[in-house]
């Protein structure tokens, strides 16, 4: 059996709002172990609440609650906030969507990855420098040294979701939560860093979560698929099989895709079934 | 008889040291009622081939003839009648304060219609919105309803050329459905020629009759979509692309 290094059950995020309590995530449950776990579904779904409240990413007036989130069989919940400090980083990190937002535009890059690897680890500067370099050469960025010197302007798209997995991955971290690492990439190089990514989560030995609206690029790069749908898990599927699903949303989302290979005259739209936000969320515990 | 002729299109952004040319020597034409389409990755030039034709790009040279005349650096009135474009970003593109009456309104007035009113109705009718939307701000419509009022606002007009700046990419796959039949529809009711832009080869697979491939601001190929579909692309820069999309 695989050992799991995340187990997350019956996992809620609440907003109150002024029409009452808004649910953004609704009783989900899944478990991660050394593997690729895609979270798919459309914007609002809450797949990416889901990702941020194992993190306790979110702050108050938001309410996570959950009957665990367990790291190796550590409950993050029952964790203070100075603890969880440790958690973050260290032993689960997370890529954003847009490394525009998350690099900090006034640092050079080489300033921020090694100040990432001196808060985990007591490395000195030249020792933080080398561990950067090699990192950044891991990512396959040319001319790091000139890299290292640059401010994040400087740095195109591609490059700084790179820079981004370089610095997220450099404390050596346990699980890797990516928040739709490539959407604001192109294509080609979109390839790129998801090659990257794997070769370092395989070498590593690491869990990966990967959030992402793109039904094909999960079928391809992830093991195991969980399809979100108004906060609730409708279908676990492995990823290979994606295209046999069987759950009316995931099918709709898949025929709503045009495809070079299959043309149409009309694409299908999706017909939504007031039932799937009301059934039980399925769980993707192992 | 073209509706759009592009020849030897160069843009530039900046002088002397700080020139950046975005686009070099572009040519290429498309027939009235046909739908084209520009693919590349970003930073190619294919967005700003759309800008220097309504003239948001100020800086460029070469020839561009819609309908048969030839556009200089100021632009008639009938040009803004014949041409208009729809954005990429539906949340950035609609004026934050102004309802949806007052954008397809205020539209219509400058481009000097009497019957507003019975126009508005019948714009929102035909993106699919309805009569519920008419006094609503931007902020109180999805992504999907905010990039039909921009597609309203570009048909107010009355356009015979509509150019389409990634209409869906900022929008979920089940929309992104939606507006596209929604432009296919349009164009086959109104006999619109398209010149839509997009990073996804698919959808420009699924929209359009005709497609040009750009890297550097430079276009490398023109191809049709039967010739996509066969994936025989010539150039190796389009192959990669192709293979990077199926």
């Amino acid at each position: 059996m695989m050992t799991n290094l995340l187990d997350v059950e019956n996992l809620w995020v609440k907003f109150p709002t002024r029409q009452g309590v808004f649910d953004a995530v609704r009783g989900v449950s899944f478990t991660l172990g050394r593997e690729r776990l895609g979270i798919v579904g459309e914007s609002g779904s809450g797949k990416s609440m889901t990702g941020r409240a194992i993190l306790r990413l979110i702050r108050p007036p938001g309410i996570v609650e959950a009957d665990q989130i367990a790291l190796e069989g550590v409950d993050l919940m029952q964790k203070s906030e100075k603890d969880m400090r440790a958690v973050r980083g260290q032993r689960i990190s997370m890529v954003m969507q847009d490394p525009k937002f998350s690099l900090n535009p006034v640092m050079t890059i080489g300033d921020q990855i090694m100040e990432a690897y001196r808060l985990h680890s007591k490395a000195s500067k030249s020792e933080a420098y080398a561990k950067s370099l090699e990192m950044l050469e891991a990512v396959s960025i040319r001319n790091p040294e000139r890299v290292m010197r640059a401010y994040p302007h400087e740095m195109s798209g591609g490059m700084g979701q790179r820079i981004m997995i370089a610095m997220m991955l450099i404390p050596n971290p346990e699980i890797l939560i990516a928040d739709e690492p490539t959407s604001a990439l192109d294509v080609s190089v979109q390839r790129q860093v998801l090659d990257i990514m794997d070769r370092l989560v395989k070498e590593r030995g690491m869990g990966l979560i990967f959030i992402s609206h793109d039904l094909n690029l999960v079928a391809d790069f992830c093991d195991r698929v969980l399809i979100m749908y108004a906060g609730r898990i409708v279908e676990v599927c492995d990823a290979d099989k994606l295209h046999e699903a069987q759950h009316p949303y995931t099918r709709g989302l898949l025929n709503s895709l045009p495809r070079l290979d299959a043309p149409r005259k009309r694409l299908e739209v999706l017909q939504r079934d007031p039932q799937w936000s009301t059934a039980p969320s399925v769980s993707g515990r192992i | 008889m073209s509706m759009l002729t592009v020849e030897n299109l160069n843009v530039w952004f900046g002088s002397n040291r700080d020139r950046v040319d975005a686009v070099i020597g572009a040519s290429f034409e498309i027939p009235r009622g046909e739908s084209f389409g520009l693919v590349g990755e970003s930073g190619s030039g294919k967005s700003t081939i759309l800008r220097a034709i309504t003239g948001l790009a100020p800086d460029w040279s070469g020839a561009i003839t819609v309908d048969g005349q030839q556009i200089g650096k100021v632009r008639p009135k009938t040009f803004f009648k014949t041409v208009q474009m729809v954005f990429q970003d539906p949340y950035a593109s609609l004026h934050p304060r102004h309802s949806v009456d007052q954008v397809l309104g205020e539209t219509l007035h400058l481009h000097g219609f009497k019957d507003i009113d019975s126009r508005v109705v019948k714009l929102l009718d035909d993106v699919g919105l309805g009569q519920k939307f008419r006094f609503r701000y931007p902020h109180q419509l999805s992504g999907g309803q905010r990039q039909r009022v921009a597609i309203a606002r570009a048909l107010a007009p009355e356009p015979a050329l509509l150019l389409l700046d990634e209409p869906t990419s900022a929008l979920d796959v089940s929309v992104q459905a939606e507006i596209l039949n929604l432009l296919a529809d349009l164009r086959a009711d109104r006999g619109l020629t398209y010149l839509m832009v997009s990073h996804d080869l698919s959808v420009v697979g699924h929209m359009c009759d005709r497609l040009a491939v750009m890297k550097d601001g430079e276009i490398v190929e023109v191809l049709d979509v039967a010739a996509l579909r066969a994936m025989e692309a010539a150039h190796p820069y389009s192959k990669q692309l192709l293979e990077a999309s199926v």
